[in-house]
């Protein structure tokens, strides 16, 4: 944040707002856009310490016993610490807080035409949890007994007894940490529901929402609707880790396998909760730079409904090996392999969406490219997971590791990718630099992909995950097999390396990068109306507040000039002044009308600040 | 302090964002206490001795809390007639008086749980105690933060503030008394 400050405040009006002090300005704010970033910003540091650890432990699965420069010798306890919360960080402190609550606080506001979110307040607190969590976690790894070691998915008993854990008090300062976090996020999910449903600009249908909104808020819903009982059963284990209670644990009655359906029934759907927001930000790239409509956006939709609601029926095929009743496996079976469908729409709507565009592969363009492609590679893998008769061939091995990489790569760090670089003109009113955005991008891409194409085949070949060093198990320390695991430890050293460029792109263009026009892409969607960056309250200093005319992709519309048509813009023939009227063709719902008198009377402000005091 | 946003005064849905959001905030509760009344019945069902511990719960006391938080509600419902009619004092007196039941209930649970405790039926003592304990609990967690709120509410509510917060504190606070109605019979009456 201390970064953003000298341009994210560089706007030249601000009547409405007093000055405030740095601190109430950036760590104390309620604007959308400053929590957006203060999300994006806790969110790559996280990535760094989650980027470390996976650092740190393929140095000891390439080269097992030795000293890791920078780390020192890596203890087994350790390696289970850093894999388990490389893990946890990577899925909750990373893929969470950036796709959904950087991006969707950063962008929702604005592109559904308003100042800010409808409970500003709360806002602030769900970044404030979501922080105190993040420093809990980091807290966890100085403990006595150090970090919590018992992977991410935290299973009982290893999670629940600290005799066997080790771990007494990690695990328990883990689970805190994590409970924290989905109270973050319930919050603030909550706001982003209720903003998408109650606050889109006059005129805006429900087929005007950009489908990246759209998607932030079906992942909220989706993970509002899961996580309730994984809050349960979070409460269950702390007991059961510092009552003496006896949920989880067979030898007083309790039962394991239900912290797993506890688990999975949020674990599964939460896949889709980082898939869903990364599919959306794909959309919005790929219309604006293949200049065409998204091919079916109902298709796109309803799939994404279709998505939220099978990935409640499939978390089972998780324990096929748990001891559960293959009958229900053969159920789980039918569900998960009925998903990829919805799924693979989506894609074939996206690849349709470039078929005869004019397409220019900028930087976010690649990302968004790069994302469809390696995300089928992820997707199809996953059918050998699903299916419950080589999936028992499969199970815990690093066929698994590598089809989940392929999946959360994608959505998380390449998805990340694509936004950032996309609306990084819109955040900081700066471009960043293009010919460094593509080096990095092949540096990542071309090393992603040589690290875990490695571990498919070390993973089809027997390799069993979760093990400090294969040198104890002679038929997994072959010299291939190792060859294999020093390409892929190799080929992160290298990916690594130009994250390094990354970061120096992304800070000397927050401060020195080419300036930015407010609609730098010609592109249609609300947020290019404001300024880059935009002001606090993002259009109250317009003339009006933003009325929406058409959907959000009118790319070469036959009726226009140019190749570009935004939603802002009233219809040809009609003036630009305020209408009387809002357009009685553009929204069929009576409600609007309501809405669009409170946004065009800005002085109501004023009283209500006077009952509100 | 500034004012509301724009964004918070529209009503694209033709409902109050603050009563959406509470709507939403319902869903989110009912799912934590869905999946553990679920997690509890399944291994009630798998566990036929649990009757036993079960039959040493006190009917007559969970019976007179449920009373307790029945009446609770229907003084929330008459808070909210009274806002609804700008009555805000009223409201508040009516809203006081809400509070005073959740206290009588908390007290009542704090009685019934010293008595079960005395004699052994503690968090460890079986199966079923530990989720008798953690589900009343929870509940229990419910119960004071929703008084807590609740009071809040009533001194806006007294200067005739914010009366639509009336509903939204009693919708709060029919939930918290619904969940309760699943876990009597579950916890004390089937035995």
């Amino acid at each position: 944040m201390a970064t953003a400050a000298p341009h994210a405040h560089d706007h030249g009006h601000d009547d409405a707002h007093p000055e405030e002090s740095w601190v109430i300005k950036y760590l104390w704010s309620t604007d959308h856009k400053i929590i957006g970033l203060q999300y994006l910003f806790t969110g790559m540091a996280m990535a760094i310490i989650g980027g470390y650890f996976a650092y740190a432990f393929r140095m000891q699965l390439a080269f097992p016993g030795e000293s890791v420069p920078t780390y020192g010798v890596v203890s087994p306890a350790q390696y289970n610490a850093m894999v388990t919360n490389h893990g946890t960080i990577m899925i909750f402190w990373v893929a969470m807080p950036v796709l959904i609550a950087a991006f969707g606080n950063f962008l929702i506001p604005l592109m559904l035409g308003c100042d800010d979110m409808v409970f500003p307040r709360i806002n602030r607190l769900s970044y404030q949890i979501f922080l105190l969590s993040a420093l809990v976690l980091i807290a966890s790894f100085f403990v006595p007994g150090g970090g919590f070691g018992g992977a991410w998915t935290s299973y009982p008993p290893l999670s629940s007894e600290a005799g066997y854990s080790l771990t007494p008090l990690g695990s328990t300062i883990w689970l805190l940490a994590v409970a924290l976090e989905f109270v973050a996020f319930l919050l603030g999910g909550i706001n982003f529901i209720t903003t998408t449903m109650n606050s889109r600009a006059p005129g805006m249908k429900y087929t005007d929402i950009p489908m990246v909104v759209w998607m932030i808020v079906l992942a909220s819903i989706i993970f509002m609707a899961s996580v309730g009982p994984l809050i349960a059963g979070a409460i269950m284990l702390l007991f059961d880790q510092n009552l003496g209670t006896h949920f989880f644990d067979p030898t007083a009655g309790g039962d394991p396998l239900l912290w797993q359906h506890l688990f999975w029934f949020f674990g599964h759907p939460e896949v889709y909760v980082v898939l869903l927001p990364a599919m959306g930000i794909v959309a919005e790239i790929i219309t604006t730079f293949a200049r065409k409509k998204l091919f079916g956006y109902k298709t796109v939709l309803y799939t994404a409904i279709a998505t939220g609601i099978l990935s409640f029926f499939v978390w089972a095929h998780h324990q096929f090996v748990a001891g559960i009743d293959p009958r229900m496996a053969n159920l789980f079976t039918a569900t998960t392999v009925l998903i990829s469908i919805p799924i693979a729409e989506m894609c074939f709507v996206y690849i349709g969406t470039l078929y005869g565009g004019s397409i220019r592969f900028t930087t976010p363009m690649l990302w968004a490219l790069a994302f469809i492609f390696e995300f089928l590679i992820g997707g199809v893998t996953g059918i050998f997971l699903g299916a419950s008769g080589s999936d028992i061939y499969f199970h815990d091995t690093y066929f698994v590791l590598a089809h989940f990489h392929y999946t959360f790569f994608p959505i998380a760090i390449i998805g990340t990718f694509a936004a950032l670089t996309y609306w990084f003109p819109k955040m900081f009113g700066r471009h960043l630099n293009e010919s460094l955005g593509k080096i990095h991008f092949w540096g990542t891409v071309i090393p992603f992909n040589m690290i875990f194409i490695p571990l498919f085949i070390l993973g089809v070949g027997g390799q069993h995950r979760r093990i400090y060093s294969y040198e104890h198990f002679p038929e997994l320390f072959q010299p291939w097999q190792q060859d294999l695991r020093v390409m892929a430890t190799v080929s992160l050293l290298v990916m690594l390396v130009f994250q390094a460029l990354f970061l120096m792109n992304f800070f000397y263009s927050i401060f020195k990068g080419k300036k930015a026009s407010k609609n730098p892409y010609n592109a249609n969607t609300l947020e290019w109306l404001a300024d880059s960056p935009p002001a606090h309250g993002n259009f109250l200093h317009l003339a009006e507040m933003p009325v929406v005319h058409r959907g959000p992709y009118e790319f070469n519309h036959p009726d226009r000039d140019e190749d570009y048509w935004p939603q802002w813009l009233p219809p040809e023939g009609v003036s630009a002044a305020p209408p009387a009227d809002p357009e009685p063709a553009a929204d069929p719902e009576p409600a609007d009308e309501s809405a669009d008198q409170d946004a065009d009377q800005d002085s109501d402000q004023d009283s209500d600040e006077e009952s509100a005091s | 302090m500034m004012g509301k946003p724009i964004a918070t005064t529209r009503t694209v849905m033709g409902v109050s964002t603050g009563k959406l959001a509470v709507w939403w905030l319902i869903v989110s509760e009912i799912v934590i206490f869905g999946g553990l009344l679920a997690s509890y019945v399944m291994h009630r069902i798998g566990h036929p001795e649990w009757a036993a511990s079960a039959a040493h719960t006190d009917v007559r006391i969970g019976g007179l809390n449920t009373m307790v938080l029945l009446t609770s509600s229907l003084m929330a419902v008459l808070a909210h007639a009274a806002a609804g009619r700008g009555d805000g004092p009223l409201a508040a007196k009516r809203l006081a008086v809400t509070i005073g039941f959740a206290v009588m209930f908390l007290c009542v649970k704090a009685y019934e749980w010293t008595t079960e405790i005395s004699h052994g039926y503690t968090i460890t003592a079986s199966g079923f105690w530990q989720f008798y304990y953690v589900a009343a609990g929870i509940h229990a967690a419910h119960i004071i933060a929703g008084a807590i709120i609740m009071g809040f509410v009533m001194m806006q509510a007294r200067r005739n503030h914010e009366l639509g917060r009336v509903e939204l504190i009693g919708l709060y606070w029919h939930f918290v008394d619904l969940v309760w109605i699943f876990l009597f019979p579950l916890l004390y009456i089937a035995k």
